[in-house]
């Protein structure tokens, strides 16, 4: 009688751990997005991704808490902010790395990780922060789930099916995709090259714009909150193919889950723990991604 | 290879640095000089790697290791740092060879060994915060005080012991510098960052060459860990461990200069005058500065100066007609499959 009570409780503990970790997917699905299309188009990483969403996450507090707007309206603002300094990245410093190593590329944007970091403690003080809206818990079943993580679903669900139109259905997208498969070519067909970067620049701050809408409704705001998600999103997209769409897509729901269920087992330091040893043992199994055909 | 003249400047620069500390008593000055000493042979063990191509953002791991290692068996088991350290150093390896060995073997390189690296300074960081009974999570740890010898503990009170200790574990990485410098193992590695598959055709075991400068790095790093920690006598995991720690290291290695046996050096110190420049100059409003500088010079360094100030300015020096090598072109070079 005891242990059947037991079993129920524990299965809705972990139906609810695995739905949330669905939920936190989708979020994370969109973070991986843009990386890999930046990677996929422009073959750079921008290891400074997550302080770009964390930069959104601060216009976002400022523009609801200090200066009143609703959320619907700094969400636009903050969208287009955030593609701006997308764009702005890489004029200032991939552009005239274009030619340089690859690695190069990868620790100047380390570089700017630093810059964006040190400018919100200078801006803005290490205070935690939060929008102050409180969404509304939703009870289903026995389960709860909170009202701010289903939003993010759906809208990061929103955002990318908006980025696959995009590529598809236009002309600049189509030449975007083209020029992911063959850099050389495009260029000589009349596409811009670097009309093409930068708009691709623009479109991944874009996304990571986006991202800082969502999780600002789940998560207070410093200036190192990347650091807590940063990381997990380059694993994402390493494991998924650097540049594969599908696969990042796919290894963000397969890292949320191990990380959600991990969590519902013990804390959630170990949820990360062990979504890193996967990582590291999938790199052996599959070094060039979980998708990746075999040569 | 290093002539009469120069062997001369390196003694009479030795006997200088060993004398300081009985004519110039300064605490602070000396505090700021053991720092730059031992974080100077934790960047040294960085660019061991680093210098050939292999860009590992996993060193804030093993620098993690070294520290929270030797601390927990000195608190909880009252082993001695003298066992302890060597038992962190062999953990640090252990752990290298684990993740080093499938990555070498399987040929991840360029950005994915980058983040495999880092996943790996991520898992360090982790465990030590959800461990947090043990290793007192992100608040930080402290070795115990020694009771009795002072010396089995390795603890001292006074500053110049503690430079002495650090001069002497820095100029053990200025000399392994030198030792792989003078090896043929430093052939190897150049032909394997030049290119892997004309390296591996040419007779050379890329999987053991790489291993071996990686294992080795990982040792140094640790060390350099562990000597931190017996010397501020409080870690934390954002100090001695993580992606911060790692990237800090690769960015004194570049801006002093990768390929030069003090370019390492000469980046910590400018790193960590900088800092505490900012911090005595304008207090606590200066938190956020120093890195704020550091990155807007990363990223200028990278662009604009890839060889490093040290590198330029000996190249500027004797500008002796010297083919460049492909790879000294480059900020850091990553190791190609194939070209």
């Amino acid at each position: 009688m005891f242990m059947q009570a037991f079993l129920d409780i524990f299965d809705i503990y972990l139906l609810e751990a695995v739905i949330n970790g669905i939920l936190l997917g989708g979020v994370l699905a969109l973070l991986a997005l843009g990386l890999n299309l930046i990677f996929g188009v422009i073959d750079v990483t921008w290891i400074c991704y997550a302080e770009l969403v964390m930069i959104g996450m601060y216009a976002m507090y400022f523009m609801v808490q200090v200066y009143g707007l609703s959320y619907f309206v700094a969400a636009p603002f903050t969208i287009l902010l955030v593609a701006v300094l997308g764009a702005a990245l890489h004029y200032l410093v991939i552009a005239p790395l274009l030619t340089a190593p690859p690695i190069n590329q990868l620790l100047a944007t380390g570089g700017v990780l630093f810059v964006l970091q040190s400018f919100a403690t200078v801006a803005f003080g290490i205070d935690f922060r939060n929008l102050g809206i409180r969404l509304p818990v939703l009870a289903f079943g026995d389960m709860n789930f909170s009202y701010a993580r289903l939003l993010s679903f759906l809208a990061a669900l929103v955002g990318m099916v908006a980025v696959y139109l995009f590529m598809t259905r236009t002309f600049t997208g189509t030449a975007i995709r083209a020029i992911s498969q063959d850099r050389q070519i495009m260029a000589l067909m009349g596409v811009d090259t670097r009309r093409i970067y930068l708009i691709t620049s623009a479109i991944g701050g874009g996304l990571a714009g986006l991202a800082a809408c969502l999780l600002v409704l789940q998560y207070d705001v410093h200036p190192f909150v990347g650091l807590s998600f940063g990381p997990i999103t380059f694993l994402i997209c390493v494991l998924g193919g650097l540049g594969n769409f599908i696969g990042g897509f796919i290894a963000a729901f397969v890292f949320a889950e191990i990380i959600s269920l991990g969590g519902l087992f013990s804390d959630l330091e170990w949820g990360y723990v062990l979504a890193f040893a996967f990582f590291i043992v999938m790199m052996f199994i599959r070094p060039a991604g979980l998708f990746a055909r075999r040569r | 290879m290093i002539g009469q003249g120069r062997l001369a400047a390196w003694g009479i620069g030795l006997a200088a640095l060993v004398a300081l500390p009985f004519l110039y008593r300064d605490p602070y000055h000396l505090h700021i000089l053991v720092l730059i000493l031992i974080w100077s042979f934790a960047y040294t063990s960085w660019s061991m790697m680093g210098r050939f191509g292999l860009v590992s953002l996993g060193h804030g791991g093993f620098m993690g290791i070294g520290a929270y290692v030797t601390a927990l068996l000195w608190n909880h088991l009252g082993l001695s740092p003298w066992i302890g350290i060597p038992i962190s150093m062999a953990a640090a390896g252990v752990l290298a060879l684990i993740v080093g060995y499938p990555c070498f073997r399987f040929r991840i390189t360029g950005h994915y060994f980058v983040l495999v690296t880092l996943a790996l300074s991520g898992i360090v960081l982790q465990v030590i915060t959800a461990t947090r009974d043990y290793t007192g999570g992100s608040l930080g740890y402290t070795p115990n005080r020694a009771s009795g010898n002072k010396l089995l503990a390795l603890q001292f009170d006074d500053k110049t012991t503690w430079y002495l200790i650090a001069l002497g574990v820095w100029l053990f990485g200025i000399v392994v510098w030198h030792w792989v410098d003078r090896s043929m193992a430093r052939y190897a590695l150049e032909a394997i960052s030049e290119d892997e598959d004309a390296a591996a055709a040419a007779g050379v075991d890329v999987t053991a060459e790489k291993l071996k400068i990686t294992l080795l790095s990982a040792l140094m790093t640790a060390l350099a860990g562990a000597i931190y920690c017996q010397y501020q006598m409080f870690i934390t995991p954002d100090t001695v461990s993580g992606i911060a720690v790692s990237l800090q290291m690769v960015f004194a290695a570049i801006v002093g200069g990768l390929f030069v046996s003090l370019g390492p050096t000469f980046g910590a110190i400018i790193t960590i005058l900088l800092a505490e420049t900012l911090r005595i100059g304008f207090g606590t409003k200066a938190v956020g500065w120093d890195n704020l500088v550091y990155g807007v010079l990363l990223v200028l360094f990278i662009i604009f100066l890839p060889k490093g100030i040290l590198g330029s300015l000996l190249d500027r020096l004797k500008p002796q007609p010297k083919v460049p090598r492909a790879h000294e072109q480059e900020a850091v070079q990553i190791a190609r499959p194939g070209a």
